[in-house]
């Protein structure tokens, strides 16, 4: 066998030497930016240089012939450099505005969406789903490409009263994050139990001790070891599937798609907030999910509409109110959307605060 | 080339409309490459019954405890053989990218190159916690892959209970609302305590986020254990030539409704010039001939908006440091939580400054690793433990700054009420 070659533990790399030039020159040292168009953003330096950012969507998982061709695109158009967002977007920076429409003109030949920029709709952050995760509900990649189909001109425009983020998640974990509309797996029916595998492959106690709301004892069944679920206790939140396989909780038709919104994690206006239920129920209706793509574009129609200038979602439902939110939207209201989980008095109305 | 590819009638339609479509990337590597082949069988398989197929395992590199999330199919035929034989192992190696995210055209080539000899050719850029993920390689294959990516200067990220890959905003390489070199920090942290990312024994995650400032674009209030964040404490900086190119542009109403009202604490004030008030924590800048803009800086909590709407106006100060935030976490298991402050401010800017951080953040993950109970995030510690355990353990003094409001119950022992009260008046004599 051949030798193994022990790692170097050089952790994170330094990001200088693969910095577009004029970035790594003015590192520290910027002093205005504007928003010349729609996925273009433009910076200066203290010292007068400029930089011109062009920022694309990608199908965030990317094949190689993809990856060459951006290294392509960026030798011809950007230097060599490229960077990418936290939302899987690539900014190419390029250092003469004459530059900018050639690029965006072979980007677009190449099926790159250019935009994301500002107050558009940005890529949807998203984990694994199918592709890798274990324990998923639904897909991630497959849920946002249909979603960016329907959203690809809030991309490229930037119309929308300030930036929206979006995010989905394929269990309820939400690896997709807080965001001013999130698309979350929802289970309704608590978990099957696989009791042939119970005794094989899982730390009884540590399943028990998952549980949120402690539904999980351990039991014999048919004389072996396995678990049991109180299912008036159980609420359906998957914490038991990841450490216990045969907690399935997964359902075909049962597990459902929620959504989310008002989630805001800059401090900007208000403090940071977690978003909050307004719908649920949606089907699981793979490969293009229409009805959950239905709610999302009807959500935003009328935030766009009715939303001042600079208030992002949570902002806008700030100053309406929760009623009126779920009027102009025509979302039903349910004795679901009050919580009862700990600290759910804190989101009751105590006060005659109430508009008219 | 390739074997012949499954029929894959529900992820076509995902080849259509505008977005980039992953399933017409996929069939380009399926194209080559059998793993790839068997990829699409098994998630046109998932698609159709809406169930996942992978399971976890053991798979690492040899040194490493981490860093390799291992997927082996269950998608078994009655003799328990796989039914994608060629996907049955497609494994992930979580790579630590650049701080920032920055790269030059040949390392992405070489990625692709590695990944086409020993890979998928498929690599998400990037997971939601940083990770550049080569995804979908055999067992037999991680080792060598491994050790050409770690010859090329990068190291394997997070996984399991253990110090997770980090992230800081693009910040100072291209943002004017910078207020701290948010690579060095993210390089310093991370580097210092790799032993942790590298062998996982820590309660559970433990994550590092680094923002330049409050609007926080990396999420590390929601989104990590310990969130550095920029900020200033003196006075917002102004240029009146941006700011009356602003009020041209745009105008008295879009300066009224946009800035000056949507400020959350009323810090902003239009006045006359004649009006005009003065004083040390106040910026004042001119609009236009008639107007200035007032900001009473002891008001401002630097929540950025004003910033944001005036880009190039209205600057950070000149005394820049950062907050520090610590315990934001998602659902699993007491619901989400967010980070809340135990440093208001300190100065992140000389060597001393960045020692004095990473020592902090050592500290942070010694007493996480002491005190979380086994799958217990920092957020649910705190909760459990209350904030002033946590602040003593770190011997951090409680500050004002960390409460929305003082308690709103009478629920507490106080019997040592006059000696907290001594140490109050010494802080203050202190400070
Ligand atoms: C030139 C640099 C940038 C500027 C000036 C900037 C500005 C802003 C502003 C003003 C906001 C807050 C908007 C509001 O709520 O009113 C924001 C939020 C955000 N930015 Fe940036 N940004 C920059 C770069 C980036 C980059 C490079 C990324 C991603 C990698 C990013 C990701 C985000 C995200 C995710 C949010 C939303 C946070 C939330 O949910 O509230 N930004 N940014
Ligand atoms: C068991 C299988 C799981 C898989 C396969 C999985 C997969 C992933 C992946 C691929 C990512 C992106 C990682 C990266 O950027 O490198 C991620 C992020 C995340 N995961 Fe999971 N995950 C699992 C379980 C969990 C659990 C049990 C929790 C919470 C208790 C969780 C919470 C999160 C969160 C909050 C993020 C986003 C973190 C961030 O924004 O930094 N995941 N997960
Ligand atoms: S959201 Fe849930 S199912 Fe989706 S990738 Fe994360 S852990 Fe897996
Ligand atoms: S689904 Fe959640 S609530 Fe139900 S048994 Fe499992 S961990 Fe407990
Ligand atoms: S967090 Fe602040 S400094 Fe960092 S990129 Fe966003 S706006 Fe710029
Ligand atoms: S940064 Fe300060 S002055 Fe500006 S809007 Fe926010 S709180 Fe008001």
């Amino acid at each position: 066998m051949a030798e193994l070659r022990a790692p170097d533990e050089c952790g994170v790399p330094d990001p200088m030497p693969f910095m577009h030039p004029t970035l790594r020159d003015n590192y520290g040292k910027w002093v205005f930016h504007s928003h010349p168009k729609p996925g273009v953003l433009y910076h200066r330096a203290e010292n007068g240089a400029e930089v011109w950012t062009v920022k694309f969507g990608t199908a965030r998982q990317l094949d190689g012939y993809t990856i060459r061709l951006l290294c392509d695109l960026a030798d011809k158009h950007a230097d060599g450099h490229m960077r990418f967002t936290a939302r899987s977007n690539v900014e190419f920076m390029v250092t003469a505005e004459s530059k900018i429409d050639p690029l965006i003109k072979e980007l677009n030949s190449h099926g790159f969406p250019v935009g994301g920029t500002a107050n558009s709709v940005s890529m949807i952050s998203h984990t694994q789903g199918f592709l890798h995760c274990d324990i998923p509900g639904t897909d991630a990649s497959g849920v946002v490409k249909a979603l960016m189909d329907e959203l690809h001109e809030e991309f490229i425009k930037c119309e929308m009263p300030n930036r929206v983020k979006l995010s989905t998640s394929c269990c309820e974990i939400n690896c997709g994050g807080q965001a001013d509309i999130a698309i979350i797996m929802q289970h309704t029916k608590p978990p099957k139990i696989n009791h042939d595998l119970v005794a094989n492959v899982c730390e009884r106690p540590t399943v028990v001790a998952r549980c949120p709301v402690a539904a999980i004892r351990p039991a014999l069944v048919n004389g072996k070891p396995s678990l049991e679920v109180d299912e008036k206790k159980c609420i359906c939140c998957g914490a038991c599937f990841p450490p216990c396989p045969p907690m399935q909780i997964n359902d075909p038709e049962h597990s459902k798609i929620a959504i989310w919104v008002g989630g805001k994690n800059s401090n900007a206006r208000s403090k940071p907030t977690f978003h909050k239920l307004v719908a649920s129920g949606l089907p699981n209706n793979l490969p293009r999910w229409p009805e959950v793509a239905a709610v999302v574009k009807k959500i935003l129609s009328v935030y766009k509409a009715d939303a001042q200038p600079w208030e992002r979602m949570g902002d806008w439902i700030d100053r309406i109110g929760w009623p009126r939110f779920f009027e102009k939207t025509g979302l039903p209201f349910t004795k679901y959307h009050i919580d009862d989980w700990r600290g759910a008095r804190t989101t009751l109305n105590a006060s005659t605060h109430i508009r008219f | 080339m390739a074997k012949k590819l499954h029929d894959t009638p529900m992820l076509d339609q995902l080849e259509s409309g505008p977005w980039p479509s992953f399933v017409t990337g996929l069939k380009r590597e399926a194209a080559k490459k059998d793993i790839m082949v068997d990829l699409l069988g098994q998630l046109e398989t998932s698609y159709k019954t809406k169930k996942g197929y992978w399971k976890g395992g053991t798979v690492g590199v040899f040194g490493y405890g981490g860093g390799v999330i291992p997927r082996f199919t269950e998608l078994k035929d009655e003799n328990e053989n796989p039914v994608f034989p060629d996907a049955a192992e497609f494994h992930t190696l979580r790579i630590q990218p650049p701080a920032g995210m920055h790269y030059d055209t040949a390392t992405l080539r070489k990625f692709a190159d590695i990944w086409d000899k020993y890979g998928s050719g498929l690599i998400g850029l990037h997971g939601q916690s940083g990770d550049i993920m080569m995804q979908g390689c055999t067992t037999a294959n991680v080792q060598p892959a491994w050790e050409e990516i770690n010859a090329m200067g990068f190291d394997m990220g997070g996984a399991g209970p253990a110090l997770r890959t980090s992230m800081s905003c693009v910040g100072a390489a291209r943002c004017e609302m910078s207020c701290f070199d948010e690579a060095r920090a993210l390089r310093t942290i991370i580097n210092a305590n790799i032993d942790d990312m590298h062998r996982p024994a820590l309660p559970y995650k433990f994550k590092f986020k680094f923002s330049g400032c409050p609007n926080d674009c990396v999420n590390s209030i929601q989104r990590s254990d310990m969130a550095t964040i920029g900020t200033w404490r003196d006075n917002i900086q102004v240029n009146e030539q941006q700011a009356r190119d602003y009020m041209k542009g745009h105008g008295m109403d879009k300066l009224v409704n946009d800035v000056i009202s949507k400020c959350p604490t009323r810090a902003i004030t239009l006045r006359n010039k004649a009006d005009a008030v003065s004083g040390d924590s106040i910026s004042t800048v001119a609009v236009d001939d008639q107007h200035v803009m007032q900001i009473e800086n002891h008001d401002c909590v630097r929540c950025m908006h004003c910033l944001n709407v005036m880009p190039g106006a209205l600057l950070p100060g000149k005394d820049k440091g950062v907050t520090i935030l610590v315990g934001g976490k998602s659902v699993l298991k007491i619901g989400a939580t967010m980070g809340t402050v135990i440093i208001p401010f300190m100065k992140l800017e000389s060597d001393e400054d960045f020692e004095k951080i990473n020592e902090m953040s050592r500290n942070i993950i010694d007493f996480f690793a002491e005190n979380a109970l086994e799958h217990e995030r920092t957020g649910e510690m705190i909760e459990r433990i209350g904030l002033v355990n946590f602040l003593e353990g770190l011997d951090i003094d409680v500050d004002p700054n960390m409460i929305n409001h003082p308690r709103a119950n009478p629920y507490v022992r106080m019997d040592d009420w006059d000696e907290e009260v001594e140490k109050a008046n010494e802080r203050k004599a202190a400070a």
